[in-house]
C-alpha cells in the first residue's frame, strides 16, 4: 500500500471548440485509489463522469485534450505514454465494463472467442489454455451452463447475462482497477441486484480496485467504500461512504442524496431546483452558486478549494465549499413530502375504466395466422392474459414488474394502438372500441399517453407551440389566438414560461422536454393518463419535479394515471393501488400500503427485496433467480420457474387462486395467507437496518 | 381540407431550421466552392439571353472555325456561329429538364416511398418488390427507349427522366421514412387520433424534407449528366437549339485542328456538374447523410 494505485493531480480536459477555445469537461480533478478501493463516482449527467473514467484509460474523445495535469497509475503517467505502451495498460491493467454490454459486444462472434481474443491480446493465451480460462472466467461470474454458453452469440442473451460476459471479459486481463461507467443502468432490479453482488464479490475475492460510475445512489452504497461527487467536471465532496451517506456535507451532495425517493418512506423527496451548467461556461467562483441556498458574495467570487473536513473517519472527509461549516449546522438535509396531502380520500370511487379478461398478443393475424397453423408452427403464449383491473376516477393506478412483463403492451391496448384479442374494456360505462380509428373522435382527447423518452415523443422539427397545439386544435373548437393562449397558460401549469413557445425540443433539457409532453397530454383534458415509465430516462434531481408536478396536476385537473414504473420507490410515493405484473399475468394487486407490507406475493417480495436503498452496507436479498423469461410457462402459475417459495407440482400444473388479504388486496398464490403472513418480514423497515445475513442462495 | 391549407406554412416553419444547415453549408470550403459554381451557372442560364453577343444561329461566313479573338472570345465552329454565345446558351435546356426532372423525380418517389413506409405491412412489400423489378432495368436504357419511340421533346425527356430517376427515390425515401415512422412522437399522434394526411403531413414529412433535398441535389446532377449523354448521342435536346452535349458531338471530328469547340461545352458541363456535386456533397455532410458511398443509376 505505499504507493497509491492511481493518483490524478489537477486533472484538467476540454474539447477544441472554435477558434482555439476550449470547452473544460473535467476541471482541476485530483484524486488518488489505493490497491483495492471501491471508489463511488457520482453527480447529474452532464457532469463528466464518464469523460473522467475514460481518462484513466488514457482515452479521451477525439477532439479532446488534457489541458493541465496528469493521471499516473502506479506512478506512471498516462497522457505522456505512447500507443502501444498504452495498449499494454489498457484492458490489462486497467479494464473498463461499459454501460451497454449489448453494444460493447461484437454481434456476429460467440462470445466465448470474444473473451479468448483478449486473454491472446493481453496473456498471449491459447488453445486449451484459453479455453479453460474462459469457462472460468464465466464461472466466476456465475453464468450458468458455462460449455454452452460459449458458443452462443450476444443477441442469444439476456441483458443481464450480456453484463456477466462484459464483466467477465474485463475480468479477462486480471487488471488491477476496473471503470464500471453504469453498468447496472437499464437493467431490471432483480438482476441489477445479482450483478451488484457479483461485484461485490469480485472485489473481494481479487482485490481488483474499481471506480463505480453511476447515477445510482442505491447501487453505489452496495459496492463502494467511499464517495466521489461530481458538478461541473470538479470534485465537490470526496469521502467515506458511511460518513457521506450520513452527514453530506456540501449542498449538491445533499440534494442529490435528498432526491432520491425511498421505499422507505411513502412520500417523495424535495426536487433539487436548477440544472447542472453546460460545458463551456467558465464563471468565476463556485459553479453551484445559481443552485445553492447556502450562497453568497464570496461564492460568486472566489473559486473554492477542495479542503479536508473536521470529519471523523478512517478515509480523509473532503469538500470543495466556502460554507460547509454553515451548511453542517443547518441541520437535516431533504424534507420529504406526502405527494398525496392534497387529494381528497373520502370520496366515493367511481369506476373509469374497467378491462375483463383481456388478453392480448402480438401473435400474427389473420390470413398470416391460418399460414402458421397450416404450417404446424405452435401458436405463442398470450402476452397478457385475462387482465382484469379497475381504474377510478381521480386516482393513480401503478402497474409495476420487470421489463417484458407486459406493462406498456397494456398502455398501448387500452390507447387504442394494439387490439386485444379477447376481453371486454368499458370506459366511463360505455364500451370502449379495440382501436383509435374505431372509437368516436370526441371520445379521443378523455385518454392520453406520456412516453418515458421524450427525446423521441416530441417531433424534433416542431416547436413547443406546434406541439402544444396539435392536442388543442384536434379536440377542441378553438381560434389561433385562443390556441395559443391556452398553450401559454399549459407551459406555466408545467412550470415553464411562455418564452418556450418558440424553441425547438434539441433546444430544452430532459426534465423540460418531459413537461412539455406532460403540457401536451393535460391540453386535450383527459379523464386518464397512460404514464410510461415517465420518469426513467430522466436524473433523480429532475425526476422528483416531475413527479411533483404529475400529483399536482392529478389533484387540479382530477384525471386519473396508469402509472406504469420498474421503481417501487417512486411507485410508492405516487400510487394509490398496485398491480404487480409478471410475464402479463397480476401476481398481486392491492392499495399501495397493503403491497409494501406482508404478506406479499413471492413475486413482488422478490422485487422489494431487490431494491437497492441508499443505505451504506445494505445489502440485496437476492430471493429469486436471475433468469429472463421468454416466455410464460403454458399453465400453472406464471411465477413457477423463478419462485423461492414454490410448494411443489401444484404451482406447475393449477392456475392459483385469487386469495383476499384485506379489502381489495388480492395475492394469486398457492401458499396460504397465513402462512405467508408468517414466513415474510417486512421488507420495508427492514431496508434501513444493514441485512447482511439474511442473503439468501441466489443461485 | 382545412389541415392541408396549413400545409405550406408548415412547410416554411420547416424550412426555416434549414439556417443551421446553411451555415454549415457555407463552413466547408468544398461546399462554398461548389455552391459558388452552381450560382454562376445558374444565373449564366436565366441571363444569358440578355448578355449574350450574338444570337446562336447568327452565321458570320468569313470566320469559320476561327480562334478565340476579341470579336468571339471562344471562337467561332464549322458554320461560323460564335461559340461563346452557344455555349452560354448551350446548358438552358439541359439544366432546365434536369430541374424538373429531378423535382418530378423526388415528389413523386418520396411521396410514394414516405407513403409506402406509413402504410406498411402487405402493401408496402408489395409495392416494393415491383419497384425492384423496375430498378432492375437501367434508367438510361428505359429512356433511350422512350425517346426512340416518342421522340425527343422538352415535355418526353422530362418526364421519363422523371420517372427513372424517380424509381430509385422511392427507394431512398421509404427507407428514411422508415426509421420515424415507429418513433415515439409518430404513435403519439395515432393515440391523439390524428388523421393520416395530418400524421404525414405534419409529423412525418418535416422531419424528411432534408433527405428530400438532398436527393433532389444528386438526382438533378445525374439527370444533367444523362440529357448530355442523350444529345451527343442524337436522343437530347434537338437542334437548333445549342445544347453542350450536342456541340460535343458536332465538334468532336474537328477535335485535332480546332479543339475549341469541343473544350468549352466540355468545361461548362464538366464544372457545373463538379460544383453541384461538390455542393451536394457538403450538403449531405451538414445535414448528416454521407452520399459518397451511392453510385448513380
Amino acid at each position: 500500500m505505499s504507493q497509491k494505485l492511481l493518483e490524478v493531480e489537477g486533472l484538467t480536459t476540454g474539447f477544441r471548440a472554435r477558434a482555439g477555445q476550449f470547452v473544460k469537461v473535467v476541471r482541476n480533478v485530483s484524486l488518488s485509489m489505493g490497491r483495492g478501493e471501491t471508489l463511488g463516482l457520482v453527480g447529474e449527467s452532464g457532469c463528466g463522469k464518464t469523460t473522467f473514467g475514460m481518462t484513466l484509460l488514457g482515452h479521451l474523445r477525439p477532439g479532446g485534450q488534457v489541458l493541465a495535469g496528469s493521471v499516473r497509475f502506479e506512478g506512471v503517467d498516462l497522457f505522456s505514454l505512447a500507443p502501444h505502451e498504452l495498449a499494454s495498460i489498457r484492458g490489462q491493467r486497467v479494464a473498463v465494463i461499459p454501460q451497454s454490454a449489448s453494444s460493447a459486444l461484437t454481434p456476429t462472434m460467440r462470445v466465448g472467442e470474444q473473451i479468448a481474443e483478449v486473454l491472446a491480446l493481453h496473456l498471449g493465451l491459447a488453445g486449451a489454455e484459453s479455453q479453460e480460462r474462459v469457462l472460468d472466467l464465466l464461472t466466476q461470474v456465475h453464468l450458468p451452463q458455462v460449455e454452452e454458453l460459449v458458443r452462443r452469440f450476444p443477441h442469444e442473451l439476456s441483458g443481464g447475462q450480456l453484463q456477466r460476459v462484459a464483466i467477465a471479459m474485463g475480468l479477462a486481463g486480471t487488471p488491477e482497477l476496473l471503470v464500471l461507467d453504469e453498468p447496472t443502468t437499464g437493467l431490471d432490479v432483480t438482476t441489477q441486484a445479482h450483478i451488484l453482488d457479483l461485484l461485490r464479490e469480485i472485489q473481494e475475492s481479487t482485490g481488483t480496485a474499481m471506480l463505480y460510475i453511476s447515477h445510482d445512489m442505491g447501487a453505489i452504497a452496495r459496492v463502494c467504500d467511499r464517495l466521489a461527487v461530481m458538478y461541473a467536471g470538479e470534485i465537490v465532496e470526496d469521502g467515506g461512504i458511511a460518513e457521506v451517506f450520513a452527514d453530506p456535507v456540501h449542498p449538491y451532495t445533499r440534494g442529490l442524496l435528498g432526491s432520491v425517493p425511498r421505499l422507505s418512506y411513502a412520500g417523495l423527496p424535495q426536487a433539487m431546483a436548477g440544472r447542472p451548467p453546460a460545458p463551456g461556461q467558465d464563471a468565476l467562483g463556485c459553479a453551484f452558486v445559481p443552485r445553492c441556498a447556502f450562497a453568497d458574495e464570496t461564492c460568486k467570487t472566489v473559486d473554492p478549494i477542495l479542503e479536508p473536513t473536521d470529519r471523523a473517519g478512517t478515509i480523509p472527509h473532503l469538500v470543495q465549499c466556502h460554507h460547509w461549516q454553515r451548511v453542517v449546522a443547518s441541520g437535516t438535509s431533504g424534507q420529504m413530502q406526502d405527494l398525496k396531502a392534497g387529494i381528497d380520500q373520502g370520496l366515493q370511487p367511481e369506476p373509469l375504466l374497467d378491462l375483463a379478461e383481456v388478453d392480448i398478443t402480438y401473435a400474427k393475424r389473420g390470413l398470416a395466422a391460418l399460414v402458421a397453423r397450416w404450417r404446424g408452427e405452435p401458436e405463442p403464449p398470450l402476452t397478457v392474459s385475462s387482465f382484469t383491473i379497475t381504474i377510478h376516477r381521480g386516482e393513480t393506478l401503478a402497474l409495476v414488474g420487470e421489463s417484458g412483463s407486459g406493462k406498456s403492451t397494456i398502455a398501448r391496448t387500452i390507447a387504442g394502438l394494439l387490439p386485444p384479442r379477447a376481453g371486454r374494456i368499458d370506459f366511463g360505462g360505455q364500451d370502449l372500441a379495440s382501436t383509435v380509428e374505431s372509437r368516436p373522435a370526441k371520445m379521443h382527447h378523455r385518454i392520453q399517453i406520456i412516453f418515458q423518452n421524450p427525446d423521441a415523443s416530441l417531433n424534433p422539427r416542431h416547436t413547443v407551440k406546434q406541439i402544444l397545439d396539435a392536442p388543442l386544435r384536434l379536440y377542441f373548437e378553438m381560434d389561433q389566438k385562443g390556441r395559443l393562449d391556452r398553450s401559454g397558460a399549459l407551459l406555466e401549469e408545467v412550470r415553464l414560461t411562455p418564452q418556450y413557445l418558440e424553441r425547438h425540443p434539441g433546444q430544452l433539457s430532459g426534465g423540460e422536454k418531459q413537461r412539455v409532453a406532460v403540457a401536451r397530454a393535460f391540453a386535450a383534458e383527459p379523464d386518464l393518463v397512460l404514464c410510461d415509465e415517465v420518469t426513467s430516462a430522466l436524473d433523480v434531481s429532475v425526476q422528483a419535479a416531475v413527479l411533483e408536478l404529475l400529483a399536482g396536476l392529478q389533484a387540479d385537473r382530477g384525471a386519473a394515471y396508469l402509472f406504469i414504473s420498474h421503481d417501487l420507490a417512486v411507485v410508492r410515493a405516487i400510487a394509490d393501488r398496485v398491480a404487480v405484473l409478471y410475464q402479463g399475468r397480476i401476481c398481486e394487486v392491492g392499495p399501495v400500503a397493503d403491497i409494501y407490507a406482508p404478506p406479499y406475493h413471492p413475486y413482488t417480495e422478490t422485487l422489494l427485496a431487490a431494491v437497492p436503498e441508499p443505505v451504506p452496507g445494505a445489502r440485496a436479498q437476492l430471493l429469486a433467480k436471475d433468469v429472463q423469461e421468454a416466455e410464460p410457462p403454458a399453465r400453472g402459475c406464471c411465477f413457477q420457474r423463478r419462485c423461492p417459495r414454490r410448494i411443489g407440482s401444484i404451482c406447475d400444473d393449477e392456475t392459483p387462486p385469487s386469495q383476499f388479504a384485506s379489502d381489495g388486496h388480492v395475492i394469486r398464490c398457492h401458499i396460504p395467507l397465513e402462512e405467508l403472513r408468517e414466513s415474510q418480514v417486512d421488507l420495508i423497515s427492514a431496508a434501513n437496518i444493514p441485512t447482511h445475513g439474511i442473503v439468501a442462495d441466489g443461485q | 381540407m382545412r389541415s392541408l391549407s396549413a400545409v405550406p406554412i408548415r412547410l416554411a416553419q420547416s424550412l426555416r431550421s434549414f439556417g443551421y444547415i446553411w451555415r454549415s453549408l457555407r463552413r466547408s470550403r468544398q461546399g462554398t466552392i461548389g455552391l459558388l459554381i452552381v450560382i454562376v451557372h445558374m444565373f449564366i442560364a436565366v441571363a444569358s439571353p440578355y448578355i449574350v453577343p450574338y444570337s446562336h444561329h447568327d452565321i458570320d461566313g468569313k470566320n469559320r472555325l476561327a480562334a478565340p479573338s476579341v470579336e468571339h472570345p471562344f471562337g467561332t465552329d464549322s458554320f461560323g456561329r460564335d461559340l461563346f454565345t452557344r455555349v452560354l446558351l448551350g446548358g438552358r435546356a439541359a439544366i432546365g429538364v434536369a430541374l424538373l426532372a429531378a423535382a418530378i423525380a423526388v415528389l413523386w418517389g418520396g411521396l410514394l416511398g414516405i407513403l409506402l413506409a406509413f402504410i406498411g405491412g402487405r402493401v408496402d412489400e408489395v409495392a416494393m418488390r415491383l419497384i425492384d423489378a423496375l430498378l432492375a432495368i437501367p434508367g438510361l436504357l428505359v429512356v433511350l427507349l422512350v425517346v426512340a419511340a416518342l421522340g425527343t421533346g422538352f415535355g418526353v425527356l422530362t418526364l421519363t427522366l422523371g420517372y427513372a430517376y424517380g424509381v430509385s427515390t422511392v427507394r431512398v425515401a421509404r427507407g428514411a421514412a422508415l426509421a420515424y415512422v415507429a418513433s415515439d412522437f409518430i404513435t403519439a399522434a395515432r393515440a391523439r387520433g390524428e388523421r393520416k394526411t395530418n400524421i404525414v403531413m405534419r409529423e412525418l414529412i418535416p422531419n424528411l424534407l432534408d433527405v428530400l433535398l438532398v436527393e433532389y441535389v444528386m438526382r438533378a446532377s445525374w439527370a444533367l449528366t444523362a440529357i448530355s449523354s442523350l444529345s451527343y448521342l442524337g436522343f437530347g435536346i434537338a437542334p437548333p437549339t445549342p445544347d453542350w452535349g450536342r456541340m460535343v458531338f458536332e465538334n468532336q471530328v474537328i477535335l485535332a485542328v480546332h479543339p475549341w469547340g469541343t473544350l468549352f461545352p466540355v468545361l461548362a458541363l464538366a464544372s457545373l456538374i463538379i460544383g453541384i456535386n461538390l455542393a451536394g456533397d457538403a450538403l449531405s455532410k451538414a445535414i448528416g447523410l454521407d452520399r459518397s458511398q451511392e453510385a448513380p443509376t
